[in-house]
């Protein structure tokens, strides 16, 4: 095993993971203590799902780097398929799922082999012409466009957009001397999920302005506020050892990814509300599903690519 | 024990450890609720809604592996015991308990084959409503586990809503297309004289579970 790969930047950063989640399981073990007769549950569910999340994580990082892309081929269908079984589905439509799921390998092979004018155009154009192909010849025409439009949402959001994370993998080391693409996918993951995690700390504490109360009735402006900064403090902290980012231009990535995780995060919440259901699935618990976990990245991952990938590429 | 039935045991163990494990919580993926009311030890008997053949195996995932030797899912011999391969298959690997559907003389007990197997000790998984039917629809259930709860007044019926599974793998299908799938155990219930109420009680809490979920319309 070799964990070379990996500048030691990147390295000390994932050690610095483990340290963040050991602060907040002593935290949460001290206020257990201090006011028992409150309910840390749901917090405690989820820091031990954090454990579990961040060691899978670090373990794709270490290992080598197509163990990382097929991690996140893995997400990517895990995504999609609680996607495709909270929203309604043609029975005619079963050989076209199979087909939709059968995109992942490709576009993470893709990936996977720095092809990226295929990458970039194969879901949002062949895909995107391939699948109504495949619904017309089987010939179900009730709910067609609804079957369509939906499908095609989901792949985007699900294999689409993950797959950006993946593709930061594999980007040049010129572009990020020292930490190359990994560095570049643990600022974005890292800043997406503790945006996440500031935004809803926040909100918990000082939240009492509705943001968006149509769409998701826990989401304030006080917590959207506190996000950003604290994103923005992270940002800063850590532009210098894992991006190639000056300072002004950590602000600018902090202030994107923060804003983008949020809409995200709002997006997916809009699709369960369609939907009736409360969370995407039970896999992570105290979280809900996967999706209710890579919302906010479904948004952030391709901005974020696109942003450096234009300027520093 | 000879050399066959060490083998086949063995394969049986591969199959549900290594080879169903990773169908349905890989590929697939359960969401189950009230696990706590799945029996621990036989005899009993779990009722679910029958829509497709890995029914049986998301059942048997949920039940302690100590059980495995001791699960017989109730299954039609005209149609698992059909050929020579599907009959060996169905018998040492999955381990079904074979049942006749249509009676050869007028008083024969199509259900005698159950009634060792709970006597042994077994935990019988039962599917009223016959056949896989149409995927995705509650079928009305038959009468023979009604017969069955009678004779046996105490042995725990739980009954078990199934959803999903049609999506995956439906009657005539070949291609498994990924879904999750939805399990949800009721209540024990017990059998008794009146079999009418019985059935009643059983619909009832199929009923009551398939209230629990929000299920997207699959038309």
């Amino acid at each position: 095993m070799s964990v070379f790969h990996l500048g030691p930047t990147v390295l000390w950063s994932l050690v610095g993971l483990y340290g963040i989640l050991v602060v907040a399981t002593a935290i949460h073990f001290f206020l257990k203590k201090i006011r028992p007769d409150s309910n840390f549950r749901e917090i405690g569910l989820r820091i031990r799902s954090w454990w579990v999340m961040v060691s899978i994580f670090t373990l794709a990082m270490l290992l080598s780097r197509n163990v990382s892309l097929f991690f996140f081929a893995f997400i990517s269908f895990l995504a999609l398929k609680e996607y495709l079984s909270i929203i309604p589905t043609r029975r005619a439509d079963r050989r076209v799922l199979f087909w939709a799921y059968l995109t992942i390998p490709f576009q993470y092979y893709w990936a996977g082999s720095e092809w990226y004018g295929m990458f970039i155009i194969f879901i949002p154009v062949y895909v995107f012409l391939f699948l109504p192909l495949c619904m017309v010849i089987i010939g179900e025409t009730r709910n067609f466009l609804r079957s369509a439009g939906t499908l095609h949402w989901g792949l985007m959001t699900m294999v689409f957009s993950i797959s950006h994370v993946a593709y930061l993998l594999v980007l040049p080391q010129s572009g990020n001397l020292g930490s190359g693409g990994a560095g570049l996918l643990l600022f974005l993951v890292f800043l997406t999920q503790s945006n996440d995690v500031s935004q809803f700390l926040w909100g918990k504490s000082f939240g009492k302005r509705k943001i968006v109360p149509s769409v998701s009735p826990n989401k304030t402006l006080e917590g959207f506020i506190g996000g950003v900064g604290t994103t923005n403090v992270f940002a800063l902290l850590l532009s210098g050892i894992l991006t190639p980012f000056s300072l002004p231009m950590a602000i600018v990535t902090g202030i994107l990814i923060s804003t983008a995780g949020f809409v995200g995060d709002v997006t997916i919440s809009a699709v369960k509300r369609d939907i009736g259901v409360k969370d995407s699935g039970n896999l992570l618990p105290g979280h809900g599903g996967i999706l209710d976990r890579i919302d906010s990245l479904t948004f952030t991952a391709p901005l974020f690519f696109h942003f450096t990938y234009y300027l520093y590429y | 024990m000879d050399i066959k039935k060490i083998t086949n045991r063995f394969l049986r163990f591969i199959f549900y450890r290594i080879v169903v494990r990773l169908v349905v919580l890989i590929v697939l993926g359960r969401n189950v609720r009230h696990r706590n009311r799945l029996p621990t030890a036989g005899p009993a008997i779990l009722v679910a809604n029958h829509n497709s053949h890995l029914d049986t195996m998301v059942l048997i995932t949920l039940l302690s592996s100590g059980l495995l030797n001791r699960i017989k899912p109730v299954a039609a011999a005209d149609y698992f015991l059909s050929s020579p391969l599907k009959a060996w298959f169905a018998l040492n690997i999955v381990g079904i308990l074979p049942i006749k559907r249509q009676k050869d003389t007028p008083d024969e007990d199509l259900l005698a084959p159950c009634y060792l197997s709970l006597e042994e000790g077994n935990i019988l998984v039962f599917f009223p409503e016959g056949s896989r039917g149409e995927p995705e629809h509650l079928t009305a259930f038959k009468g023979g586990i009604a017969k069955l709860a009678e004779r046996y007044p105490d042995v725990p019926i739980t009954p078990v809503l199934l959803h999903g599974l049609g999506k995956v793998l439906p009657r005539g299908e070949k291609l498994l297309v990924p879904f999750f799938c939805d399990v949800f155990v009721g209540e024990p219930l017990y059998g008794s004289k009146d079999r009418k109420g019985f059935m009643a009680q059983l619909e009832k809490r199929m009923a009551e579970l398939s209230q629990e979920g929000i299920f997207p319309p699959w038309e």
